[in-house]
């Protein structure tokens, strides 16, 4: 098509169909073809280009010249004089087509600075359910090296061990260590799981994986399946993804035709199998205990730990629960080394993390960076910073079981060992932004309504003590509070962070720790109010 | 399925996909993932098969995968083109999509108002 030396586009939209743009394009191809043009020449329909109100518009490539308000009694001397002669008819009215400037990128966003993307490489780039694709991209390529090297199961979880990972679900937990654990515990059947349950509030992350590259998570279960001598794996997806699920099944069902599930997975002797389970949104389930009563079919309390699942897991058996991010990192362990995947992120915490940016930013989305990136890195590079240019006042990492951090703290790095020494964690990666017209206190009473929501009431500390701080909270906004309620608070929190049954209650103590540690003055604000309302 | 089966699968694979490569001039994706979806995806990569069938564009194959992230710009369209910078478009709509076709696959010049990343 490259022979043509100039193509004219013809605006097609209701303004130039009104001007008759169709008659004015009948004559300029019939002129073309009269003048012997049409191998050189070529005439091409398009949208609106944004000029409304000049009548019938022509644009000319690669000459970049519009010309309006045409009609059919000008097309001769256009053809004439400017795709025979080369030059622009002054009697025709024209401009010069700024609409595109070459490849110029107007709308910059933070998002799409350079990124260390790996286990979100492909979702963006390869159709999730064209298995040549996936292929040709070196999807299971892990699977076929354990095949190929005949890798034995201690093998490969020795090189899970020696890449360093950890898990991304919010404990930190070594991967590699957890599948040795649940390989050695005794039991009849053993399981994998993969916890995508994503329910930390601003947390998107793990729906990317499973939309944008499904066989990854295929590939990695069964990794984990031979490693752990398990034949058979959950995959707990929350109910409201949709999309998810029905990609993820797709996945599933295409491995199973190319025998990459099934009874003897490319026939190398092994068996493996997976499954959806579909969670209902509670947030309490991606707790993993929980998750384990909910796939038994029951509500989803969660367990008293110990025994822990790598040892009675589901339906007692040593069962492996581990994140969709996490799991996305092993295939590209295996096939290309415990060695590549070191040389990403710190000593500690290896390999890469993916982030979820939102709140008060210019550019809210997603990204994945190496571990150790600064958080004035996230807010400000990628996240374009603060919107509106207000200040930055505070980011809420990891989600409701998260830690807000005041501007003093936008250095640190985010790891899981850095964060650890300023009292933080990493939890599911979202980052949170608050300006400065945000209110803390309204943040911590929103984040305390979402667990008093939450909370199962299987156990009174949890069932009780989130509704108290609850309670607190609410009258510290109406200006009710008196100033022994921000101690109550810390004391209450801390009480249930030591009896609490399960992690949900245990973790209320990091956002209101660090509320009212940074915060404080906000908090005692409200306080003041009370007083002086009451000496009126 | 053997390895030695599945490795030539992907050998076969990768060989479709750069005959493909060698024959299409240029690879165009579309995030469809929920976000995408959401802002109108199905939408845009309707226009962009319409427009291209219509122009019998054969050197083009229009592809969808999810989405990367860029969360208020969906639904995105990248352009993958031989030998040239990776062209990202964002907030891509029906007629957006009608004009990348016909002025950047077709001329060559991309719609500057609306691309949100070149990266080479
Ligand atoms: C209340 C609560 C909610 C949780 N939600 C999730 C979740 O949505 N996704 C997840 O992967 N882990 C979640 N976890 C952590 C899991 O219990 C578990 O640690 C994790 O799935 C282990 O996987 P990993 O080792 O790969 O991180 C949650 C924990 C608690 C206490």
């Amino acid at each position: 098509m490259s022979i043509y030396r100039t193509h004219i586009l013809v605006p097609i939209d209701e303004g130039t169909v009104q001007a008759g743009v169709f008659e004015v394009k009948r004559t300029l191809e019939r002129e073309i073809r009269e003048r012997g043009l049409e191998g050189e020449v070529r005439v091409l329909e398009t949208g609106t280009v944004g000029i409304v109100g000049k009548g019938v518009l022509l644009a000319v490539y690669p000459d970049r010249i519009y010309y309006s308000g045409m009609r059919p009694s000008d097309v001769a001397l256009l053809v004439e004089e400017h795709l025979l002669k080369g030059r622009v008819p002054s009697s025709l009215k024209h401009a010069p087509l700024d609409l595109q400037d070459g490849a110029k990128v107007l709308h910059r966003t933070g998002l799409t600075l350079p990124q260390k993307r790996v286990v979100l490489d492909k979702a963006w780039k390869v159709a999730p359910d064209d298995m040549r694709e996936v292929l040709a991209s070196g999807g299971y390529a892990g699977l076929e090296r354990i095949v190929a090297d005949r890798m034995t199961p201690e093998a490969v979880i020795d090189e899970v061990k020696k890449s360093g990972l950890r898990g991304r679900g919010g404990a930190g937990f070594p991967t590699g260590l957890k599948w040795e654990l649940t390989r050695n515990s005794p039991g009849g059947r053993k399981y994998i799981i993969c916890n995508a349950d994503e329910g930390e509030p601003g947390t998107f992350k793990d729906r990317l994986i499973l939309e944008g590259d499904p066989h990854r998570i295929v590939e990695a279960m069964t990794i984990a399946g031979y490693a752990m001598g398990a034949t058979k794996g959950y995959v707990y997806i929350r109910g409201e993804y949709a999309l998810s699920i029905e990609r993820m099944q797709k996945a599933i069902d295409q491995a199973r035709e190319y025998g990459l599930l099934g009874p003897d997975v490319l026939e190398h002797g092994f068996a493996f199998d997976l499954e959806i389970k579909k969670g209902a949104g509670a947030y309490i389930c991606g707790d993993e205990t929980a998750l384990l009563e909910s796939l038994e079919g029951k509500r989803g309390n969660p367990r008293i730990k110990p025994p822990y699942p790598v040892a009675h897991g589901l339906w007692q058996e040593p069962t492996s629960v581990n994140n969709v991010e996490t799991l996305a990192n092993v295939p590209g362990i295996i096939a290309r080394g415990a060695g590549w995947f070191r040389t990403m992120g710190t000593e500690k915490s290896s390999g890469t993390k993916v982030f979820t940016i939102l709140g008060h930013v210019e550019h809210p989305g997603l990204v994945e960076v190496e571990m150790g990136t600064p958080l004035r890195e996230l807010v400000f590079s990628y996240g374009g910073g603060v919107s509106g240019g207000r200040k930055f006042k505070a980011a809420l990492l990891g989600g409701a079981s998260g830690v807000f951090l005041p501007e003093g703290l936008l250095d640190v790095r985010m790891d899981f060992e850095s964060l650890k020494e300023n009292k933080a964690v990493l939890g599911s990666g979202a980052v949170l932004v608050m300006d400065e017209d945000a209110s803390i206190v309204d943040m911590l009473f929103s984040i305390l309504k979402f667990f008093a929501h939450e909370s199962c009431g299987r156990c009174a500390p949890c069932r009780i003590g989130t509704r108290q701080l609850l309670n607190l909270a609410w009258k510290l906004r109406r200006g009710k509070g008196r100033e022994t309620d921000l101690d109550t608070m810390l004391r209450l929190a801390e009480l249930m962070c030591g009896t609490a049954l399960c992690p949900l209650g245990q973790s209320v103590i990091m956002p209101v720790r660090s509320a009212i540690e940074y915060f404080r003055g906000e908090f005692e604000a409200c306080v003041k109010k009370t007083t002086e309302e009451a000496r009126v | 399925m053997k390895l030695e089966e599945l490795r030539a699968i992907r050998e076969k694979s990768e060989k479709e996909m750069a005959l493909r490569d060698g024959k299409s001039r240029i690879r165009v994706v579309v995030g469809m993932g929920t976000s995408g979806i959401a802002a109108g995806a199905r939408e845009t990569l309707k226009a962009l098969l319409d427009e291209v069938a219509k122009r019998e564009l054969r050197d083009v194959v229009v592809s969808q995968a999810g989405e990367r992230g860029l969360s208020s710009h969906e639904p995105v369209v990248s352009v993958f083109e031989e030998g040239k910078p990776t062209v990202v478009y964002g907030s891509v709509s029906a007629e957006l999509a009608r004009r990348i076709v016909a002025e950047h696959l077709v001329n060559g010049n991309p719609v500057s108002g609306s691309v949100i990343e070149i990266n080479s």
